[in-house]
């Protein structure tokens, strides 16, 4: 083949478009391969039931990687990010709710309504999340390669610990203190209020096979402000036309950068030889040739789905397959005849605009969790709500509007055999049940469901496991830990083959980040 | 002894650490003093008479890790210790099966392999990794923490230093290390066995004295401590102390001695006494006043910093920090006096089996079910334990053809709900007696008498704040230069001449004696 | 306890001191007799039949079970004929041996691999993604080496194999008084000699025919020491006295790679990939570092090291296995592993790891011996190995 690509990019997700931009950008031709028959990856906006429209993966952006935004001139390419304000309504069972607001003296106001003394404490707690952060984001560019001896390396790591020293005595060991606790502890430090420690401790769990009672939960809480105004905690955007928009507006970026995209383009395989990559077979037979290859899938499906085993050494393989994915995550869509009517907090008012949360304390989070240590669906899951079309009705027919409900604990691996229709029904109908003791008038507004298992997710999305983060977003899988020890830097034992996706560092959400550093890094190896 | 005597150290607590301190101290030419409470020597190494001709090593049982260093400096072979074998363990299952690890290699390797081929192998490569990362922290164990804020030219060069000996090793050990500090003993197991419980068994060692389930991030880690007896060149350094774990204390009381210590039991410290800015002495609860140039305590904590000092002698950020500091209490012991031997359903007779541990702990399940009950503040109905019978090992410990059980339990909450009371004690020790006859069914009718401790007890009885048994959680937040708190693990605290030297400072945790001689080291270098 | 193996029944009374070692968790003869001259002898001169179930061994069978082979192994297993064995090592990703053993291609997707040391974890490990089935077959298949001169001839007068053409490494499925097995022409003394692979349930039977048709031909229930000689004449080397396996061992220095076992030729560094290619590659390229060789102890400096004493030379009366350093120009350049009094060559031999520059055949060196309590040096030659080779091994 002539035209050969200087890179192929797997998979049009959020962060696959973002490599192949800077790439391109940087005068590379890029084509990427998408399996589905739009772009966007678990970051689309879907026509689910007539005029009714869901962002069926990932339902809001905790943070998009700033220098992304203005690199790729992302808002003149059609990005509209819409901020939620309140950022959270948490309904409790009886009167009481709370509001988080993108104002912490008006969010001070909220919490002083459920507890005076944690009220007080709100902005000495904002102010150790935001120190946490801060280091956190430092530390967020490619991880360095701890173990090498090269000059340039340990002084990446010096550097790196300098920063930590540079936060202050008391600051930093507060923060390695910090790190690998557990959201309970780290709350209960802080707030007496079930309602108020619940809605925080959710963070940390979002996406992860762990309860609030366990280490590194604190941590997950902190990754997820990453970017945050201080005392703006779990603070949410969306984007204009659903975080399909986002992707459109990727899609656009990249194009006008000269990047080809084809969709319903499936890769079967990696093309590898001798230890090097040469380009990837799609499913129909047809083969392309590109001098890198770049995976936006995640780390598993990319080393052991992709690639012929005989390109791995076993122990790199072994460290593939011991990357814990367990996925916990389902979806709920629906379609609503009316807006939901909560009894904390009657009628329709600004509290329907932020994500809603249901998780009126820690024991909750704790007992939904329980359940699915032992293989089950919670009883009483976690549910995070957001109604996209009280802000934006050009997703919902008039009048009508669409919920959208990440529904955790839903193990991927059930005790007693498979997701199937009876189950995933199950599943939807615990959700309505659930929705109902806060929301009574619920039932009577769902127009139509659509239920989302983690194999769904995992068949939809292809992420394995259906794990949204592509591989749990615990301690021993973060930094230079992630995907793999030793593999960290996006780089991959075969030649000319990278990831791009969040398996790698800094991990999953709606950032960009990953795209980011892996496209410098590839760059790098081009010189 | 008069009211105007004088000591070098006066050091509170007669446990093993504070009895090591004053050894080593003596040993420099220090008078020191050790003032204990009790009637009896030992802290929570006590052997006790409970009933009639029944000897109990009351709450610590075996003897873990006891540094070499102690036994040598202190010579305490010729002081009367003696440490006798307990080298196999045994996992009754429901099944009617047991998992039965030997010192044989071979047998335990066919044993493993009659549960799962792959398991037999894998324990042989799990072995030589943790043997290498043994070898790599054992050189924690023996050093005082460097503090990581400190600009000072030696607590930078530890630093270093520290830096180096983990980094320098090979990537495979290193990134292992850093998955054993950062997952759940559950975790880490699963990537390499699949037997439940073998994995059960060996987790169980992680949760000990934590707040946390085996499926918690963090208490992966203490799988190492199995592994660190074989390279001090100790044999046996897990073992059963003839006597009780009390002829432990008793061997270092009488080193301590013999290098001019004097030791003073049923002496109740009530305060510290401070003068311009300095601790001076201690006052006991009889009203004497006794005085030595640096105080060191040897109880925890919370203890000390909370009780015995006065506040306004403390910065208030470091009180903040010592009540942050986790010291649930989460384990119980009931020693059972037995007229007969247990006679397990799975491998009938008196065998040499039960000359080893029984562990409770069929399968990771049943360790998180015993887990679930205490996280809402309930003992566990079925809980982890490891039980040894010490007259099989030593028949000196009860009358001939009688037996005496010791059960270490957990979990059992100190925050019980509805508090700790006889009612809840009987309760507990019927949850016990009942789980344990699941798997030994003569074990009822061979009680002839029963006595249960709790947290209550352990913090009321032997002065452990919460019936900690570790004088603090051993979590990762609470290890090293954070234990207790930094910038105070250096053995000294913000009160000028007060020392700390219980199990509270690192390395903390069992019988073994690195934290009494690496404070009595550091005191001597302030001389 | 350690567990009898399946030919417990028949091997237990004949152990006359109840001189047993253990073996991969089973008991095993050190020898059936007192004095284990006789053994040995039979080795050479008629027929020895040696229990060698407590071997490792898998049943790899699929469609890419030829390909996993070939992963795993440094030989080329295409190569491998259906119904032909080789032998050959494995080797971790940096090229150092985790363990040798053979492989018998029992059909075209069907082979079982012999291992010294269990190695279903690894073989899995390498298995992922694979159409290949990994099976231990090690309690289940009973096994019984005999070897020696008349080997043949015992055989066939027991079973229906066409033994005159079963040549050396080739296998035949056959029945002996009509118990099935695998017949491989294989065996560790470098002799003529097969092993005879059964189910362990009709290990006694296969026994008791053996013993009963070989009477005639001399043959000689023999022992671990008995074989430990032949072995070390052979030149073959066992694991965890030769060499330490790369999964055992505590330091990098422990390891051996192919090249420096003297097993260079069974790594087919044309193959484009297996397991510790690249590491062996540029090994290759480099030039190994230590070589394994034979060393033939020099008689006369032998005596004179021990007339210093006042005595003969007193010789191992068995194979010993400690490591004895080995000298050239008063440096240290290597050490000897195994070594023995050939009966059979009239020889003290050794096996020993020698660095590159003294292991070339014909150097001078020395090696320790222990006389009275003191280290001496006796005179020493670097041979090729092995030391002894009879044609009638191939024939």
């Amino acid at each position: 083949m002539n035209d050969k690509y200087d890179a192929i990019v797997i998979g049009a997700g959020h962060n696959g478009l973002v490599t192949a931009t800077y790439l391109a950008k940087a005068g590379l031709k890029v084509l990427v391969l998408e399996r589905r028959e739009m772009v966007g990856g678990a970051a689309v906006t879907e026509d689910v039931f007539p005029g009714f429209k869901f962002d069926t993966g990932a339902h809001c952006i905790n943070r998009l990687h700033p220098t992304v935004i203005s690199d790729l001139q992302l808002a003149k390419h059609g990005l509209e990010l819409l901020p939620l304000d309140p950022a959270v309504f948490s309904p409790g069972l009886d009167a009481d709710h709370l509001l988080l607001w993108r104002t912490p003296e008006v969010t001070v106001d909220s919490i002083g309504q459920l507890s005076e003394k944690d009220a007080k404490r709100w902005n000495g707690f904002a102010a150790l999340v935001a120190k946490a952060t801060g280091l956190l984001e430092s530390i967020y560019s490619t991880p360095p390669d701890v173990l090498s001896k090269k000059k340039k390396d340990v002084w990446e790591l010096l550097k790196m610990a300098g920063r930590l020293r540079r936060l202050g005595k008391q600051d930093m060991t507060e923060v390695l203190r910090v790190l690998p606790m557990t959201a309970v502890e780290l709350l209960d430090e802080w707030f007496e209020n079930d309602l108020l420690k619940g809605t925080l401790g959710a963070v940390g769990i979002t996406g992860i096979h762990q309860g609030p009672m366990s280490a590194g939960t604190a941590f997950l809480f902190l990754h997820h402000q990453v970017g945050a105004k201080q005392g703006v905690l779990r603070a949410p955007l969306r984007a204009r036309g659903g975080l399909g928009g986002l992707s459109r507006a990727l899609e656009s970026a990249a194009r006008s950068a000269g990047v080809e995209i084809r969709t319903n383009a499936w890769v079967e395989r990696i093309i590898a030889e001798a230890g090097a990559t040469s380009g990837v077979a799609l499913v129909d037979g047809e083969e392309i040739a590109g001098r890198r290859v770049i995976s936006n899938a995640d780390p598993s499906r990319t080393f052991c789905g992709l690639l012929d085993p005989f390109n791995l050494d076993p122990d790199f393989v072994r460290r593939v397959r011991n990357i814990k994915f367990k996925g916990v995550v389902a979806r709920v869509n629906l379609a609503l005849g009316e807006l939901p009517n909560f009894s904390c907090l009657p009628g329709d008012g600004p509290h329907l605009r932020g994500l809603i949360s249901i998780s009126p304390s820690l024991k909750y989070l704790e007992r939904a969790f329980d359940d699915a240590k032992y293989g089950e669906l919670s009883r009483e899951p976690y549910l995070e709500a957001v109604i996209p079309s009280s802000t934006d009705p050009s997703l919902a027919p008039d009048g009508k509007h669409v919920m959208s409900i990440l529904v955790q604990y839903a193990p991927y691996n059930l005790r007693d055999g498979e997701w199937d229709d009876a189950k995933r029904e199950d599943l939807g109908d615990r959700v309505v049940t659930t929705l109902a003791a806060y929301a009574p008038n619920i039932e009577s507004a769902i127009l139509h469901r659509q239920v989302l298992t983690p194999l769904d997710i995992e068949a939809v999305f292809g992420l394995t496991e259906g794990n949204i983060y592509h591989g749990e977003m615990t301690l021993d899988q973060l930094f230079f830990m992630r995907p793999v020890p030793g593999w960290a830097r996006y780089r991959s034992p075969v030649e000319g083959l990278y990831l791009c996706g969040a398996g790698t560092h800094p991990g999953g959400g709606v950032t960009g980040t990953p795209g980011y550093n892996a496209a410098r890094e590839i760059l790098k190896d081009s010189k | 002894m008069g009211q105007n005597t004088r000591y070098d150290a006066v050091i509170i607590g007669g446990g093993h650490n504070g009895l090591i301190t004053a050894a080593y101290l003596a040993r420099a030419g220090k008078r020191a003093v050790v003032l204990e409470r009790r009637h009896l020597v030992g802290g929570s190494a006590v052997t006790e008479e409970i009933f009639p001709g029944f000897k109990f090593s009351a709450l610590s049982y075996v003897v873990s890790l006891l540094r070499p260093d102690v036994i040598r400096d202190l010579q305490l072979a010729r002081h009367g210790l003696e440490l006798l074998p307990l080298e196999s363990t045994i996992t009754p299952l429901p099944n009617g099966d047991y998992l039965m690890r030997g010192a044989d290699h071979d047998e335990t390797r066919r044993e493993l392999y009659r549960h799962s081929p792959k398991d037999a192998e894998a324990y042989d490569d799990f072995g030589k990794l943790m043997y290498h990362l043994a070898f790599a922290m054992k050189h924690i164990l023996d050093v005082v923490p460097p503090n990581p804020t400190s600009m000072r030219p030696r607590d930078l060069m530890g630093l270093l230093r520290f830096g180096r000996h983990f980094l320098d090793l090979p990537p495979e050990q290193f990134y292992a290390l850093c998955k054993l500090m950062t997952m759940s003993a559950a975790d880490f197991l699963d990537e390499w066995f699949e037997t439940e419980p073998l994995k059960a068994t060996m987790s169980a060692s992680g949760i000990i004295g934590t707040f946390l389930g085996v499926r918690s991030p963090g208490t992966a880690y203490v799988l190492l401590h199995h592994y660190m007896g074989e390279i001090d060149g100790v044999f046996r350094a897990w073992g059963f102390a003839k006597g009780g774990t009390g002829a432990v204390s008793e061997a270092i009381a009488s080193a301590a001695r013999e290098l001019g210590a004097e030791i003073r039991t049923e002496a109740s410290v009530e305060q510290v006494i401070v003068k311009n800015g300095k601790a001076v002495g201690v006052a006991l609860e009889s009203g004497e006043e006794i005085h030595g140039r640096v105080v060191v305590t040897g109880v925890d904590p919370k203890l000390t910093f909370l009780k015995l000092v006065e506040p306004q002698h403390l910065p208030s950020d470091f009180l903040d920090a010592i009540r942050r500091f986790k010291i649930r209490g989460s384990s119980g012991k009931v020693n059972l006096a037995l007229g007969e031997l247990p006679n397990l359903t799975c491998l009938p007779g008196k065998g040499p089996h039960l000359r080893g541990a029984i562990s409770i702990s069929p399968s990771l399940d049943y360790m998180e079910r015993a887990y679930d009950d205490a996280k809402y503040g309930n003992f566990s109905r079925h809980p982890y334990m490891d039980i040894i019978i010490p007259s099989m090992i030593d028949p000196g410990m009860a009358p001939p053809g009688k037996h005496v059980m010791s059960i270490f339990c957990q979990w059992a909450p100190f925050e019980l709900n509805g508090g700790w009371n006889d009612e809840q004690r009987e309760a507990f020790g019927d949850a016990v007696v009942n789980t344990i006859s699941e798997f030994a069914p003569n074990l009822k009718n061979a009680i002839i008498h029963r006595h249960v401790v709790t947290p209550w007890d352990m913090q009321e009885t032997y002065g452990l704040t919460q019936g900690n048994i570790f004088h603090g959680e051993l979590s990762l937040h609470q290890l090293f230069f954070m234990r207790p708190t930094h910038p105070w693990a250096n053995y000294r605290t913000p009160l000028k001449n007060l020392y700390q030297c219980g199990s509270g400072t690192h390395p903390g945790g069992g019988i073994t004696g690195a934290s009494g001689r690496l404070a009595a080291l550091e005191i001597l270098k302030d001389w | 306890m350690l567990r009898g193996t399946p030919f417990h029944e028949r091997t237990a009374p004949l152990c006359e001191g109840q001189n047993w070692r253990r073996w991969a968790g089973y008991l095993s003869a050190s020898s059936y007799e007192l004095v284990n001259d006789r053994e040995y002898f039979a080795i050479r001169g008629a027929s020895a039949l040696i229990d060698v179930s407590p071997l490792y061994k898998y049943l790899i069978r699929g469609t890419d079970a030829e390909r996993f082979l070939n992963r795993v192994l440094t030989r080329d297993v295409a190569k491998c004929d259906v119904h032909q064995v080789m032998y050959g090592p494995w080797c971790d990703e940096t090229g150092k041996v985790i363990d040798d053993g053979t492989l018998q291609r029992l059909g075209e997707d069907s082979f079982r691999l012999t291992a010294a040391e269990p190695n279903l974890r690894w073989l899995a490990d390498n298995a992922g993604g694979l159409r290949v089935t990994i099976e231990d077959d090690t309690d289940s298949t009973a096994a019984l080496a005999l070897q020696g001169p008349t080997s043949r001839e015992i055989l066939k007068s027991l079973s229906d194999a066409d033994l005159d053409n079963l040549k050396y490494f080739r296998l035949a499925f056959a029945r002996i008084r009509d118990i099935p097995v695998t017949i491989t022409r294989t065996g560790y003394t470098g002799d003529l000699g097969y092993e005879i692979w059964v189910e362990a349930r009709q290990a006694v039977p296969l026994w008791d025919a053996l013993i009963d048709g070989g009477e005639p031909y001399g043959i000689t229930p023999a022992g671990i020491l008995a074989l430990d000689m032949a072995r070390v004449e052979a030149g073959l080397i066992l694991i965890g006295v030769d060499y330490v396996p790369a999964n055992r061992a505590l330091i990098e220095s422990r390891k051996s790679s192919p090249f420096e076992l003297g097993l260079g030729w069974t790594v087919k560094l044309e193959k484009d990939h297996f397991v510790g290619r690249q590491a062996l590659l540029d090994e290759w390229r480099g030039g190994p570092t230590w070589g394994f060789k034979g060393l033939e102890i020099d008689w006369n400096s032998l005596q004179k090291v021990y007339s210093e004493f006042g005595l003969p030379p007193e010789l191992p009366q068995m194979t010993w296995r400690t490591s004895v350093p080995v000298y050239s120009g008063g440096k240290q350049v290597g050490y000897a592993t195994s070594g023995c009094w050939s009966p059979t060559l009239k020889k003290y031999i050794a096996l020993a790891h020698l660095q590159s520059n003294s292991a070339e055949r014909g150097t001078r060196v020395e090696m320790e011996v222990t006389v009275e309590h003191q280290r001496k040096k006796a005179a020493a030659r670097v041979v090729e190995l092995p030391f002894f080779d009879p044609e009638r091994k191939r024939s």
